[in-house]
């Protein structure tokens, strides 16, 4: 039998993300498991695409809501269109005051926000939930509860239940620490840098017209960068950035442009404090131990 | 695994999945219940087949977090390879509260002075009244300076003082904290829903409140040679706070920098110390302040220092690192949180001032220098803290 999560492995490249071996269990786990996953790894190492590439391989709606401080049920699960409210309660005005209100209570008047589109599907979707760090901690009890048992009070309404159960995916940044509570309900996979090979075919699968050699020299320069002692580590978007920048000036080797390739890091090096640090030598240092 | 009986394979795999997840705990894994059938699940399916496929699938249940992550992989080789499969595998490092107790032995002798701790904290709880009133009956011992401290009772009364000073640093900051949460934001859906028995017109409103982050407190304890004598008191004092603070963090630096919170959170304060000897090799050498300050902006820092945050610095100032590092690190987490107080056990002594090379470098970025050499100088912070 094949180990089913070479098949996922499979799926996520065919779409443009190329996992670890982990990942992929990991993937596959959440599905058979029914558990959500929590991705935490510094910022740039591609969480949230994980989330975007796992909907394209099922072709499933994705559902993303963004956390940040303040965020509350009414941004993330429901909310009622209240200009609409006020205008049919003018209209009804001299009816019955039970019916208004159940009329105005009704589900014409609801909005849904994330929380509530996703457990509302026809097909199960994928429910992206990122940088679950930044909300605050009341939040992150109510989500528990909410992925718990996938059901919704609303007051006015009632209890709407999940009609589908969707696939949870939640990143974290780490700039807060999580509750255990939560990191016990999840999977959980720690997202690394890719290595110079994984790298390299994440260019290729991204730049197909990239030439082989420039794009592992590439995936070795950015991980010789994420050795040196950066405040910013350059990530994998800022490393497709870059192999675009260098695959459009047609560049056979990266030593060959020495002056290029320093004048280009600018793609890669995002703060000024590590812009210079990284000087002319280093980078011409680093240029050296690229293959 | 050879020796697992044939006619029930799978009550051998469960008791090795059990045993896989009870090594784990003792690792400082959350483990429970619901993970461990999980796990039965994974094993009975395609990925129990091959040990390399049932590495990653266990690896994502049961770790939590990033150093268990780290760890996954050691446990895994030395459990599952069969090679000390009965006893316990307890990789380097490792120890939380919640497995490992084993030193229960000798907790019987201090039990008096515990007691005696519970009690004065259970005094304290009572809120609005009193809360000071340890502090002023002990006077005499709140002037002492720490280095005459010797006798165990007088230090066990100084630990009970400084516990319950940080408990009612809390209490300032908390009542703080409730007298400004008012905000003018409308809450529409409470609104609407009183207006509708005024036919529609929304006459009675609904305002929705600003939360305010509860201030923290970070302390940074120098446990250095030249802080000795005051280091134990203040590691008690940082407990007190980490216990007592709704969002409270400690460190302690020598040469390099310790997080000590998960420690320190033990609530029993012998227990904690006990545990933190284990980490704390190097306590009583020399000090590199601003090292251990440029590992703390580094990675502490975005973690747990948000805007209402007041950073606490007890150290002498010694240091034996550059003075420019320690100035550029300084100036860095000036610009990071809302206050540094620098905590300086020599101001309290006599004809004492800021010559250190690293105390003066480091001066400029300060908001409060203030003296810590006796538990009334501590005192005296508190409404200096309350204005955070």
């Amino acid at each position: 039998m094949p180990i089913p999560f070479e098949t996922i492995a499979a799926q996520l490249a065919g779409v443009g993300y190329i996992p670890d071996r982990g990942l992929a269990a990991a993937v596959w786990l959440m599905q058979t498991l029914s558990r959500p996953l929590l991705l935490e790894g510094e910022a740039g190492v591609g969480k949230t695409e994980v989330g975007r590439a796992l909907a394209r391989t099922r072709d499933a709606k994705l559902i993303r809501l963004q956390c940040y401080e303040g965020l509350d049920q009414s941004a993330a699960l429901y909310e009622w269109n209240y200009q609409r409210q006020l205008l049919a309660i003018k209209a009804r005005e001299g009816a019955d005051a039970q019916a208004v209100e159940e009329h105005v209570f009704s589900e014409k008047y609801l909005l849904e926000r994330p929380l509530l589109a996703a457990i509302r599907q026809e097909r199960p979707p994928v429910l992206l939930i990122d940088e679950i760090d930044r909300a605050d901690e009341e939040f992150e009890a109510f989500l528990l509860e909410l992925l718990a048992d996938f059901q919704v009070t609303i007051p006015e309404l009632g209890t709407i239940v999940a009609t589908t159960i969707p696939l949870v995916v939640l990143t974290s940044n780490g700039t807060r620490e999580l509750s255990d509570a939560l990191r016990r309900r999840c999977l959980y996979h720690y997202v690394d840098f890719p290595d110079i090979d994984r790298e390299a075919r994440i260019i290729l699968s991204h730049l197909p017209r990239i030439d082989v050699a420039l794009a592992t020299q590439i995936a070795q320069m950015v991980g010789l960068l994420r050795k040196e002692d950066l405040r910013k580590k350059p990530g994998v978007a800022e490393t497709l950035d870059w192999a675009a920048t260098l695959a459009g000036l047609d560049l056979r080797h990266l030593r060959d442009e020495p002056e290029l390739v320093h004048e280009t890091l600018a793609c890669v090096i995002k703060t000024a404090e590590d812009r210079s640090r990284l000087t002319r030598e280093v980078s011409s240092r680093l240029l050296g131990m690229v293959a | 695994m050879s020796a697992a009986p044939k006619s029930d394979p799978g009550r051998a795999a469960r008791e090795k999945l059990g045993g896989f997840a009870r090594v784990l705990r003792q690792n400082g894994f959350a483990i429970g219940l619901g993970e461990t059938r999980d796990g039965l699940k994974i094993l009975a399916g395609p990925c129990g087949e091959r040990r390399a496929s049932l590495r990653p699938a266990l690896r994502a249940l049961f770790c939590g977090r990033q150093s268990d992550w780290r760890k996954f992989d050691e446990i895994f080789d030395a459990y599952w390879s069969g090679r000390g499969m009965k006893k316990a595998v307890v990789a380097s490092g490792a120890g939380r509260p919640a497995g490992s107790r084993p030193r229960g032995g000798r907790s019987g002798a201090p039990q008096g002075a515990a007691g005696q701790a519970e009690a004065a904290e259970g005094e304290a709880a009572a809120p609005g009244r009193g809360e000071r009133r340890g502090a002023t009956s002990r006077e005499t011992l709140a002037q002492q300076d720490f280095r005459h401290l010797t006798e165990p009772d007088q230090l066990a009364a100084a630990h009970a003082l400084a516990a319950q000073l940080a408990r009612s640093m809390r209490a300032r900051l908390t009542r703080r904290m409730r007298a400004r949460r008012a905000g003018p934001k409308l809450d529409l859906r409470r609104t609407i829903h009183k207006s509708i028995a005024h036919g529609g017109a929304p006459i009675e409103l609904v305002f929705r409140k600003r939360r305010d982050k509860p201030p923290r407190l970070v302390v940074l304890l120098d446990v250095s040679g030249s802080m000795n004598l005051y280091a134990a008191l203040f590691l008690r004092f940082i407990h007190g706070v980490l216990t007592h603070f709704r969002e409270a963090d400690g460190y302690v630096f020598h040469t390099r920098l310790v997080p000590v919170s998960d420690v320190l959170r033990e609530r029993d304060p012998r227990r904690a110390v006990e545990r933190l000897t284990l980490i704390s090799a190097g306590v009583g050498g020399g000090t590199r302040i601003g090292a251990s300050l440029a590992d703390f902006n580094r990675w502490h820092a975005r973690r747990v220092i948000h805007a209402r945050t007041c950073v606490m610095i007890v150290s002498d100032g010694y240091d034996t690192g550059a003075p420019e590092l320690l100035a550029a690190e300084m100036a860095s987490l000036r610009r990071r949180c809302r206050r540094i107080a620098w905590l300086n056990p020599m101001i309290g002594w006599r004809d004492y001032a800021p010559e250190a090379a690293g105390m003066r470098a480091a001066l400029p970025y300060v908001d409060l220098f203030a003296p810590a050499h006796n538990l009334a100088s501590l005192e005296a912070l508190e409404p200096y803290l309350a204005r955070i």
